[in-house]
């Protein structure tokens, strides 16, 4: 049943290539405690019935703003966090039935990226400790063999082997960011998720990174889950694009149908709203109204109805499916 | 020629005295900002842009900071002016929006009091007159049922918001200048939408003059006319918007524009790689001999390596630190 | 060429300590801290050599000279025993050194660990931690160690125990409050994500993070221990006579506060300049140590 409704598959192109992450209906509940002493409780749903997969090879791009729920999902994923429901099937295997030492070990092939280059890494421990931390987590490997790996990688990442001995606080925010890079590829990992991974670098050093990570998925055939609220970045990287909005995924298309033919109202604002490094040409903004609704009060119906130009009456009371509209191109929208 | 320009900094040199020596944050820029125009100020962490504000407006506490050169507004030297003189410039003919409003508002005052203090510091009215202004300003600037929201508290509002009542306060005693350090940053690119409009918006209606400072060249292309860059505490170049996009002419800013993602790039040239520029921002305390850039440059020279390039003035207002227009 | 490479190498290494040379600097600068560590350091000196240099027993009593003021041959005068009070308090000082050391080693010992688990698990061990920490928290710290001594009785041994008991709540609270903060880390959630076990967590990730407040902790730590041990001394029921104890010579001093002043004064000398010592560097440490102190 659940596999007849993705054969499929969202957003692919052929479906020839294998899905390696593949995850259903995750759901996210944050618990709130209302009054002080009041002990009824609500709830945050942080993310809402979210489907996607992950193909190998392949880069998907998550793009939202803040609060849509995005590096929820990525901490879900990897069960940081404990999702509320629904399946995360690795390589065929649902990572949230695991027991905690079969996800331990799952860890070394599905790895993470943070965002925050200053705060994932322990200011305590040098470079070399660091990289080597997930090969002592899960090889038996002898002190030579995981200083030769350690080398290996920080030279795969564009940083100098003789750095090995030096704290995090000595190195600059890219080089940080390479660092973390290099921890993350030391066990050979098939799927990686990068949670912002460029947001808290300097423009000309974005390029670095990005650069780099094109590099690596070419020569060791990784997939990325890539995570970002720039969407010029996401949209660079990717393969294909879900768009996500208070919780859920509002559409999913290749890279070049979202470029070129947009269909949720969401994500024509969010294209249009990014500024062009053009300054001759006239910037046709759809500004949307208001701020994003409040996830401990979701609005009914289509969550984006109360900011939609194109809502109908149907939005405020149903929510839309998230529809395959041929190409590859899915949306939720009672419109398209 | 243009008239007297509003504000003119002189070879505006700001220091900070740190344990291990003296750093230099800004090295004699000189800029002219004209009435009504929005000037752009470019650059990457540690270049000095967000340093010039807190210098034009002397909110940088000396010791450890050192100020030298001329930060002349409408005539007058401001680094000349006492302590109280100061104060009544700030807020009143020169205001500043920081990039994360929550940290510069005060969390224990509610948005309409902190914006009629400002109003009643600097136009001596009264507090109901004041809080009617306040109101009118928070109206102003597009926040829903601003009668109810001036009550309220800055953790109450959304970073959207928070910004908006931030742009209230500082444009509330309708300032001549305003000095906007990376007003968007923090927010979303809806919310950012949302701000770039107002700006906009309320620059043609006060007639404000603002340098917008940021690292976002889509914001600088899209709002402002003329633009300087920098980059470790030097300005590398400075030319009309447009000019400046079109035909970069400093090896950092031809790097810069390359080095950025836009929306369908890929899909038009075809490429997944980024032309990068190469190495990391060097260390304020180690900085490099010769030109600044030298060390990151594809275009290096031998002289780039020992000597400073001058700052070359070019036709059509354009400017340039480089030896290879020399 | 590579020699230039070798240079920059050289600089960036010493450009590396750089995090240290300026806490360093911020310590040097601290006036007080230094005068702390100088106290700190006479001290030590006087524990670890001041027996070789003052030699004999200084219990040995020599009534024909009791209640002497200070002369040549013995500085800080005689007690009512005729014994000398500086040498007294230089062999007094070994004493309170040992009972400082140990009592703050059952502190950290049984302390740290708690604390790392309470914080860490958080939970049902975590609330079972609390409430008695909580309940040996409500008796001020000097009735709890006053009320361990009723029960394990008088002497060296029972002071450090009972001095030691009553400062692992401190160590608990603090600890437990460090590991919250640090458990929120990104770079703890990494370390999951990495596959890393609980242990390897607590020790490779939370415990190097929470050394700076163990460190000032223990400094203060160390002046408090020498404060209660005194304290018990001063009562009675601390180290036992004839060993020279510095509170007990301050209490047996006390009958002759009027007549013969000094032999109250010198031990309560020593004790607060000793006190003083570690408080300051304490603080001094705390200011220089602590990254939300920014350089």
């Amino acid at each position: 049943m659940v596999a007849g409704k993705f054969s499929a598959g969202y957003g692919t192109d052929g479906g020839n290539s294998l899905a390696l992450l593949e995850v259903h209906n995750l759901r996210k509940d944050f618990p709130v405690r209302k009054g002080l002493f009041s002990g009824t409780r609500g709830s945050i749903r942080a993310v809402d019935g979210v489907d996607f997969e992950l193909r190998e090879g392949e880069t998907l791009g998550l793009v939202g703003e803040s609060g849509c729920g995005k590096t929820t999902v990525a901490r879900c994923l990897l069960r940081l966090i404990e999702p509320t429901e629904g399946e995360v099937l690795f390589e065929g295997e649902d990572l949230l039935k695991m027991d905690r030492e079969a996800l331990r070990k799952v860890r070394a092939r599905f790895q993470i990226i943070f965002q925050d280059p200053y705060s994932s890494l322990n200011p305590r421990m040098n470079v070399g400790e660091i990289i080597a931390e997930p090969l002592r987590n899960h090889t038996r490997s002898s002190r030579g063999e995981i200083r030769d790996r350690v080398c290996f990688l920080m030279e795969k990442v564009g940083l100098h082997p003789e750095q090995a001995r030096r704290y995090p606080h000595e190195f600059s925010g890219g080089q940080r960011q390479r660092i973390g890079i290099a921890r993350a590829l030391a066990l050979n990992p098939r799927v990686i998720i990068c949670d912002e991974p460029v947001s808290a670098l300097d423009v000309s050093i974005q390029a670095q990174v990005i650069n780099l990570l094109v590099q690596l998925q070419e020569e060791m055939g990784l997939s990325y889950l890539f995570i970002a609220h720039d969407l010029s970045v996401v949209e660079h990287i990717s393969n294909r694009v879900a768009v996500m909005y208070l919780g859920r995924i509002v559409e999913l298309a290749t890279d070049q149908e979202l470029y070129r033919n947009p269909q949720h109202p969401y994500t024509q604002a969010l294209l249009s709203a990014v500024p062009v490094p053009d300054p001759e040409v006239q910037q046709r903004r759809i500004v949307l109204q208001g701020d994003v609704p409040s996830p401990l009060n979701p609005p009914s119906g289509c969550g984006f109805h109360t900011r939609c130009p194109e809502r109908i009456d149907l939005c405020t009371n149903e929510v839309p499916a998230f529809r395959d509209l041929g190409n590859g191109h899915w949306a939720a929208c009672h419109l398209r | 020629m243009r008239p007297e320009p509003l504000l003119s900094i002189r070879n505006l040199r700001t220091r900070f005295k740190t344990y291990e020596g003296m750093v230099t944050a800004v090295d004699r820029l000189s800029l002219d900002v004209h009435r009504g125009e929005t000037l752009g100020v470019v650059g990457e962490s540690g270049c000095g842009k967000s340093v010039t504000a807190l210098s034009i407006l002397r909110l940088l506490p000396s010791p450890p900071a050192e100020i030298q050169g001329e930060i002349l507004f409408e005539g007058t030297n401001i680094l000349d002016l006492t302590p109280d003189r100061i104060r009544q410039i700030r807020g009143n003919a020169i205001s500043i929006i920081f990039q994360e409003p929550l940290t510069s508002l005060n969390p224990v005052l509610t948005i309409g009091e902190q914006i009629s203090e400002a109003i009643r510091l600097h136009q001596g009215v009264t507090r109901q007159e004041a809080w009617k202004r306040a109101v009118e300003m928070l109206e102003l600037v597009q926040i829903p049922s601003p009668d109810a929201r001036a009550h309220e508290y800055p953790h109450q509002l959304s970073g959207g918001m928070r910004q908006r009542a931030m742009i209230a306060m500082a444009l509330s005693c309708r300032p001549q200048l305003l000095l906007a350090d990376e007003p968007t940053t923090a927010l979303d690119v809806t919310i950012q939408a949302q701000i770039i409009d107002l700006m906009v918006r309320l620059k043609e209606e006060f007639r404000t003059s603002i340098v917008l400072i940021t690292h976002n060249l889509g914001l600088i292309a899209g709002m402002a006319r003329r633009v300087v860059v920098m980059y470790l505490g030097k300005m590398v170049e400075e030319a009309p918007v447009k000019d400046l996009f079109r035909e970069p002419l400093h090896p950092y800013t031809q790097g810069l524009l390359e080095s950025i993602p836009w929306i369908g790039q890929k899909l038009k040239t075809g490429k997944r790689l980024l032309r990068e520029i190469p190495g990391i921002v060097p260390n304020p305390l180690e900085m490099p001999e010769g030109c600044r850039f030298h060390p990151r440059c594809p275009r290096v020279m031998e002289v780039c390596r020992k000597e400073e390039p001058p700052l070359k003035e070019l036709n059509g207002g354009r400017k340039v630190l480089c030896w290879l227009w020399n | 060429m590579t020699e230039k490479k070798k240079s920059n190498e050289l600089q960036s290494y010493w450009s590396g300590n750089r995090e240290l040379r300026r806490r360093w600097a911020k310590l040097r600068r601290n006036k007080a801290a230094l005068f702390g560590g100088v106290l700190i350091l006479i001290y030590l000196f006087t524990a670890l050599f001041g027996p070789i240099l003052y030699p004999g027993n200084p219990s040995a009593p020599n009534l024909i000279r009791s209640l002497e003021t200070p002369s040549r041959q013995h500085p800080l005068g005689t007690d009512e025993l005729g014994r000398s009070i500086l040498g007294r308090i230089v062999h007094g000082s070994r004493v309170s050194l040992l009972i400082a050391i140990g009592v703050v080693s059952l502190g950290l010992l049984l302390g740290v660990p708690l604390g790392l688990v309470s914080g860490y698990y958080g939970g049902k061990v975590d609330f079972g931690i609390q409430r008695i920490t909580d309940t040996m928290l409500a008796f001020p710290g000097f009735l709890l160690a006053l009320a361990l001594v009723a029960v394990l009785g008088v002497g060296l041994k029972n002071t450090v125990i009972s001095v030691g008991i009553s400062m692992v709540p401190i160590y608990i609270r603090l600890v437990r409050g460090c590991v919250l903060s640090v458990r929120e880390q990104v770079y703890v959630e990494a370390a999951r994500a990495l596959g890393t076990r609980d242990v390897a967590i607590l020790m490779r990730h939370i415990l190097p993070n929470v050394m700076v407040p163990i460190t000032v902790q223990t400094s203060l730590g160390m002046g408090t221990a020498i404060l209660f041990a005194a304290g018990l001394g001063f009562l009675g029921v601390g180290v036992q006579p004839p060993t020279p104890e510095w509170g007990a010579m301050l209490g047996s001093g006390r009958a002759y506060l009027f007549h013969a002043p000094h032999v109250a004064t010198f031990p309560g000398i020593a004790i607060f300049l000793a006190v003083l010592g570690f408080n300051l560097s304490g603080d001094g440490l705390r200011e220089a140590l602590d990254p939300r102190f920014k350089l």
